[in-house]
């Protein structure tokens, strides 16, 4: 048994937290470089060149890249070995979140569903745990933007529905989409579980780096033919027309009910943020 | 063929009838920040019948929520939020005189009648380039509905923020052009 104070989870998820903000990733940036080279309408590299050059100012002025920093989603990989020691594990995570957003100077993006009233430090985060074989701590900082995360969907289709039916729901999610979620975007697809575990996968399935292949080659083919069917849609970055609407499609699938087909489309914006830190 | 145009507010019906979708626009001088939250503050004043904090005849409306400024800084990341969440509230501030909006996204089918109908334009910024728009804003404050934090209505002095006409006063929209040019399968119903 290995004992982690959960002081040094609220530091490590106070850092990635600030980092994930001001820091686009090395895969960001070589695949916004490879849409920039393949986009053909004029404005779209203009908004691909803008893209690349806004990573740069974040970096060199020390602001972030976009003022929506996001609501902050943690994803947790907890080895089973491990032993939480020094306070509770979720008001850690949510006290690195409350010193990240302050010290860091991000925008506090959270309010009450129905009063509007903001809470003031953008706690409390969204939490996802999954207990892993191991004595390590896994925490991935995804500060998810409000823009994107209001196109995305989770539709209950009927089994008889099948691949067709799936693939019309994630080419229309992004049809509807159009240019509201700052395309170009990614694409996390969920397909199988329940209704909620759908929608986690589509999520957790955008944690994986840009341009690495599904490991699943059968997914790794789908990925490629929703791809191909998203970017048809011509939508284009920012939405003014042209080849590259999304820079990847990430789909996770695991069995569902017999009378069931979940499927939750998950968009997320170009900035495409999300930190590990492992403790 | 688009061309660039240089904007300051407060712009006339003639500012605004040159301009066609498609066109640059580089928008110096003081525009107003507002969101859903702000807007519904506004349309509450007006309902009381109360004044607005800003005058809106021939202004700008920049809907963005910026992110706080570090010490000694004007304002931090500083890009357009998604424009349909001003949707419902915008046709009465078109008919007060608002001529230019600045936003990401589309906008309804009543907003851009309105649009035509009042004589304004709806201007698209580049989303999630919060960090180089930064640079353009000169100086921000606060003046009105403080409480609101990002959400409250700044004044911004602006110089060169760059964005593209999606939304003429002749009901066209940028972006069905844009994307039939492009488009491979077919169109929607």
């Amino acid at each position: 048994m290995r004992e982690i104070e959960v002081e040094k989870v609220t530091q490590g998820v106070k850092q990635a937290a600030i980092a994930a903000n001001y820091e686009a990733s090395a895969d960001l940036l070589r695949a916004l470089a490879r849409g920039a080279a393949a986009e053909e309408s004029e404005s779209g590299r203009e908004i691909f060149r803008q893209l690349l050059e806004n990573a740069s100012i974040a970096r060199e002025d020390r602001v972030p890249m976009c003022q929506d920093c996001g609501l902050a989603v943690v994803f947790v990989e907890l080895g089973q070995d491990v032993h939480l020691v020094g306070g509770s594990f979720e008001t850690a995570i949510n006290e690195g979140i409350r010193q990240g957003y302050g010290e860091g100077y991000l925008r506090k993006s959270l309010c009450h569903p129905l009063t509007r009233a903001n809470t003031g430090d953008n706690t409390p985060a969204v939490i996802h745990t999954e207990i892993v074989p191991g004595d390590r701590l896994k925490l991935t900082v995804v500060p998810k933007g409000g823009g994107s995360e209001n196109m995305s969907r989770v539709h209950m289709l009927k089994p008889a529905e099948g691949w067709a039916g799936v693939k019309e729901k994630v080419v229309g999610t992004v049809r509807e989409a159009g240019p509201n979620p700052c395309p170009p975007i990614i694409v996390g697809v969920g397909i199988g579980g329940s209704f909620e575990q759908a929608a986690y996968l589509s999520k957790k399935s955008l944690l994986r780096e840009l341009g690495l292949p599904n490991a699943d080659p059968e997914l790794a083919r789908l990925e490629e033919e929703l791809l191909l069917a998203v970017n048809d849609l011509g939508i284009g970055p920012q939405g003014l027309g042209g080849r590259i609407t999304a820079l990847a499609v990430h789909l996770l699938m695991q069995p569902c009910h017999i009378a069931s087909l979940p499927v939750a489309v998950n968009i997320q914006c170009h900035a495409s943020r999300h930190l590990e830190v492992v403790l | 063929m688009p061309k660039t145009v240089k904007l300051t507010p407060p712009l006339t019906n003639g500012d605004v009838r040159n301009l066609e979708i498609g066109d640059k626009v580089l928008v110096s001088g003081v525009i107003y920040t507002a969101r859903d939250a702000a807007h519904k503050r506004l349309l509450d004043l007006l309902e009381a019948g109360k004044p607005l904090p800003m005058e809106l005849q021939g202004q700008i409306l920049y809907y963005v929520g910026p992110s706080p400024a570090r010490p000694g800084r004007v304002i931090g990341a500083a890009g357009p939020t998604t424009s349909y969440r001003m949707d419902s509230y915008t046709p009465t501030l078109l008919r007060l005189g608002l001529k230019a909006m600045i936003g990401k996204g589309k906008r309804s089918p009543e907003v851009i009648a309105a649009m035509k109908e009042y004589q304004a334009v709806y201007l698209g910024a580049t989303g999630g380039a919060g960090a180089l728009i930064s640079r353009c804003i000169k100086d921000a404050r606060v003046i009105a509905f403080p409480e609101l934090g990002p959400e409250a209505i700044h004044r911004l002095e602006v110089q060169d923020l760059p964005a593209i006409v999606i939304n003429d006063c002749q009901g066209r929209d940028l972006f069905e052009i844009g994307v039939a040019r492009y488009r491979r399968s077919p169109a929607p119903e």
